[in-house]
């Protein structure tokens, strides 16, 4: 059980909690994720730690609500325990190159360079975080991660804030050499079309790329293998060999087809959890 | 007097057709009369081979006799003393390659029913009200049992039991290891688990879910700040091999810890009142002939296959699965293609399986394992239409443990190594046992391996105390 100490609304869907969970935010390190159950009979969904204050022993997680359990998540107050909560789980990110390094952003995966960032400018590297998203209102965290970075570049689909276009064009002028430079690295976490335009824009670029991969899970200890992903033509565990793989050998068409394996279901379940709000709406 | 009977008293069964559409259990077990009129089988001989083929030596012809003379209680006092989980060994245990085999009866007749007897007498217990059990932790000494399957629940009573304050540790949310997310329902009841893990509660132990040892706490922070003076691994053998075949990665393909930890653990069969689904098509092909496919085929028709079929390289001679599972998964209509070897999965544009290559087989020489080498035939290559497939053909230690943990020594196939005969691994204090000890292997192997070490952890402490 971990019961929740804060919780803030980014967008209006995305929600920011931080939870009290004194084991896992002494052992987190940036990348990682953990898994959670919030009722009885619920899903096991995997959840990144954005950030994790190891003296307080509280963790941070950001969530989009986008089907049963998180919207279930959603409804819970500050005070309220989340049933289960498993992690630290994966490898944590590995960041082999000094210099430029660049972290792009979209929906939940904002949040998660906070921890990322904050530590790789401690240790000495030049940081830059691209956030982006469809509108000005969708963009999450940027106080918080303005203060994690050298640079932070906002985008946006509409021009209603910063850079007026997609995360990828704006990577590409930083590529050529446009505001704080051509990156050494890139990490890019989010919505996977975001995460295979990232991967296009550096390939070929001698730019090495991760990207996070988010696989259905289950267990995340490697028990079951429904997180199984291709990379460079082999088959990984997403939940201990990842999540963050080499983008320019992830078999994208895959993860994508993997992750729509149960698409009527999620929608069954999500017009049932429907009903089930407003059933308790009524009395 | 013994009485001579050549048939086992048959265990009373639901019928075929009505349970292989719900997960009530198969077996219904016996009731006093069963058990008594089974129990008269047994011959009392002087030299009770039986208990030679038992891993954990029950007393076997004492415990029924007990039963015969209707004393359940004492019986039930027996079989505890050296089987602590004997209501989940009646229903799982594989007795035909065990107790069963050696039993003198047996050479001319059935032998005597020992697995339905021991099942009774735990049965008996369970319903008993009267039955209690305290805590009693007398020692200083705290000790760690990582992972809650079997092996760690035994390993961790027989601890609480000489006074020592236990804390199990497990990864998933709940406890029981393979008991709870890969045996079904149909075939061990979770309140059989259940009551199991009451009783260890109630004699002090604690279980702490949701942790992983080498991923939330390490195993130094457990010996080191965590102050425990002496850690079991119990950390099974969960992680599945693939075939490496062309399709694994298709839509509607799984591994069969996948297939059966979506059913058994999340409840999948009560979807959408529980939120996992698990989807399953009209045909399903379980690849694999041990109890993990036969659970598993049985499990798909009960989620909604209307064909169910056994895939298998080798011929029913070379079967691992127990011969119960085999003859109910023949009776609830399982169709078996023996001597038939995957080669591809077929899908269609959207990425579905739509059906599996095979080659059939024969066989040839005698492998490594005794068994006769299966041989592909030329040019027999076919395709047999699918919805699913599920891949049961073995499981390794997960190396999660191993990878974060210093000093610990693992062979080629990442099972711990200990010491010969004893439960120590290449780390001192630090005692193994179960299915991360020996690759998978079976529930009573487990359970006897947690007994030992638990034994050899009181003789460490013990020794260091002085
Ligand atoms: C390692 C990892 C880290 C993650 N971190 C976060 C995070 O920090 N914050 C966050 O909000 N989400 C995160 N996710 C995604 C999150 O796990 C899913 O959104 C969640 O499982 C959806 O559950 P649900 O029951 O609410 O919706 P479901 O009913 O399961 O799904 C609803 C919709 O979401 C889509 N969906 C489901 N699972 C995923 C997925 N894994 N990726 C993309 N789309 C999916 C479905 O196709 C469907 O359209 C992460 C996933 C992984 C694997
Ligand atoms: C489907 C199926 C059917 C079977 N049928 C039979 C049968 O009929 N008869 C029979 O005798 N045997 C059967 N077996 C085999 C038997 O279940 C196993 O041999 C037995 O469960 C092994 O026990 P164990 O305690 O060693 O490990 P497990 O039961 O595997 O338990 C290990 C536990 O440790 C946890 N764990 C792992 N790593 C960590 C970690 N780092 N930190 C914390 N926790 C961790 C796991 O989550 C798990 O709960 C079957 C196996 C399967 C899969
Ligand atoms: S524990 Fe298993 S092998 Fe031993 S007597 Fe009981 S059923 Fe037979
Ligand atoms: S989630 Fe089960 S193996 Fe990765």
């Amino acid at each position: 059980m971990a019961k929740i100490l804060e919780k803030r609304r980014l967008t209006p869907i995305t929600q920011l909690y931080k939870v009290d969970a004194p084991l896992v935010a002494k052992a987190a390190r940036p990348g990682q994720f953990v898994i959670v159950r919030v009722r009885e009979g619920g899903e096991r969904i995997p959840l990144t730690i954005a950030d994790y204050d190891r003296e307080a022993g509280v963790l941070t997680i950001v969530v989009q609500e986008v089907g049963t359990t998180t919207r279930y998540l959603g409804q819970l107050e500050v005070g309220d325990e989340i049933l289960d909560l498993v992690g630290p789980l994966g490898m944590p990110l590995e960041i082999p190159v000094e210099g430029h390094i660049v972290g792009i952003g979209g929906g939940f995966g904002s949040a998660a360079l906070l921890c990322l960032m904050r530590e790789l400018r401690a240790r000495g590297d030049r940081t830059t975080i691209i956030n982006g998203a469809r509108e000005k209102d969708l963009l999450i965290l940027n106080e918080e991660l303005a203060e994690v970075c050298d640079n932070l570049e906002l985008c946006t689909d509409d021009g209603s804030a910063g850079f007026h276009g997609l995360v990828t064009e704006r990577l590409q002028q930083l590529i050529d050499g446009d505001g704080p430079g051509r990156p050494d690295f890139v990490v890019a976490i989010g919505p996977m079309p975001m995460m295979r335009a990232v991967t296009e824009t550096t390939r070929g670029k001698e730019i090495p790329t991760l990207v996070s991969l988010d696989p259905l899970m289950i267990d995340g200890t490697g028990m079951c293998g429904g997180c199984r992903v291709t990379v460079n033509n082999e088959v990984k565990f997403a939940c201990v060999d990842g999540p963050f793989f080499d983008a320019h050998q992830v078999d994208f068409e895959e993860a994508v087809r993997r992750n729509k394996m149960y698409v009527r279901q999620e929608q069954e379940s999500k017009d049932r959890s429907d009903c089930m709000k407003l059933a308790v709406g009524q009395d | 007097m013994p009485v001579k009977r050549v048939q086992k008293t048959p265990m009373p069964e639901r019928d075929a057709v009505l349970r292989s559409h719900d997960f009530g259990e198969v077996n219904e077990g016996y009731g006093i009369a069963h058990a008594q009129f089974e129990a008269e089988r047994c011959l009392r001989c002087q030299d009770p081979i039986c208990i030679d083929g038992c891993p954990v030596r029950v007393p076997i012809p004492e415990f029924i006799h007990e039963v015969a003379k209707g004393d359940m209680r004492r019986a039930a006092e027996v079989l505890r003393s050296s089987n602590p989980l004997p209501a989940v060994c009646g229903r799982v245990c594989p007795q035909e390659v065990q107790c069963e085999e050696q039993c003198s009866v047996g050479i001319r007749f059935k032998p005597v029913a020992i697995g339905y007897l021991e099942r009774f007498v735990a049965d008996w217990e369970m319903e008993q009200s009267d039955i209690d059990i305290t805590a009693n932790l007398h020692r200083d000494e705290k000790v760690a049992v990582i992972g809650s399957g079997p092996a760690g629940l035994v390993c961790a009573g027989e601890l609480a039991r000489l006074g020592y304050p236990v804390t199990i540790f497990e990864a998933l949310h709940a406890p029981g290891g393979v008991l709870r997310y890969g045996i079904p329902e149909f075939r061990l009841p979770k309140d059989v688990l259940d009551w199991e893990i009451e009783q260890l509660k109630k004699l002090g132990v604690e279980i702490r879910c949701n942790i992983i040892i080498g991923k939330t706490i390490t195993m130094d922070q457990l010996m080191g700040e965590m102050g425990f003076k002496a850690v079991f691994i119990g950390t099974g053998a969960g992680l599945p091999s693939f075939m490496g075949i062309p399709g694994e990665n298709l839509n509607g393909v799984y591994s069969a810890n996948e297939f059966l930890t979506r059913v058994n653990l999340m409840r999948a069969n009560d979807f959408p009142n529980a939120d996992t689904p698990v989807m399953v098509g009209k045909r399903v092909a379980v690849i694999g002939a041990g109890n993990t496919a036969m659970d598993t085929v049985r499990t798909a028709l009960r989620v909604g296959a209307e064909h169910g079929l056994i895939v298998y390289r080798r011929s029913v001679e070379e079967m691992t699965a127990r011969v119960e599972e085999h003859q109910h998964a023949i009776e609830e209509g399982v169709e078996f293609h023996w001597l038939t070897n995957p080669v591809e999965i077929l899908g269609d544009e959207e990425g579905w399986v739509t059906g599996l290559r095979c080659i059939r087989m024969e066989l040839g020489e005698p492998d490594e394992s005794g068994r006769a080498r299966p041989v592909p035939i030329e040019g027999s290559e076919f395709v047999m239409p699918v919805d699913n497939v599920v891949l049961s053909i073995g499981n390794k230690p997960n190396p999660l443990l191993l990878q974060t943990t210093k000093g610990l020594e693992a062979n080629k196939w990442g099972c711990l190594v200990v010491h010969d005969g004893t439960s120590e691994t290449s780390r001192e204090r630090v005692f193994a046992g179960g299915d991360a000890v020996t690759g998978a292997a079976t529930v009573i192997l487990a359970a006897g391996a947690g007994k030992n070490a638990a034994a050899e952890i009181h003789q460490d402490l013990c020794a260091n105390a002085s």
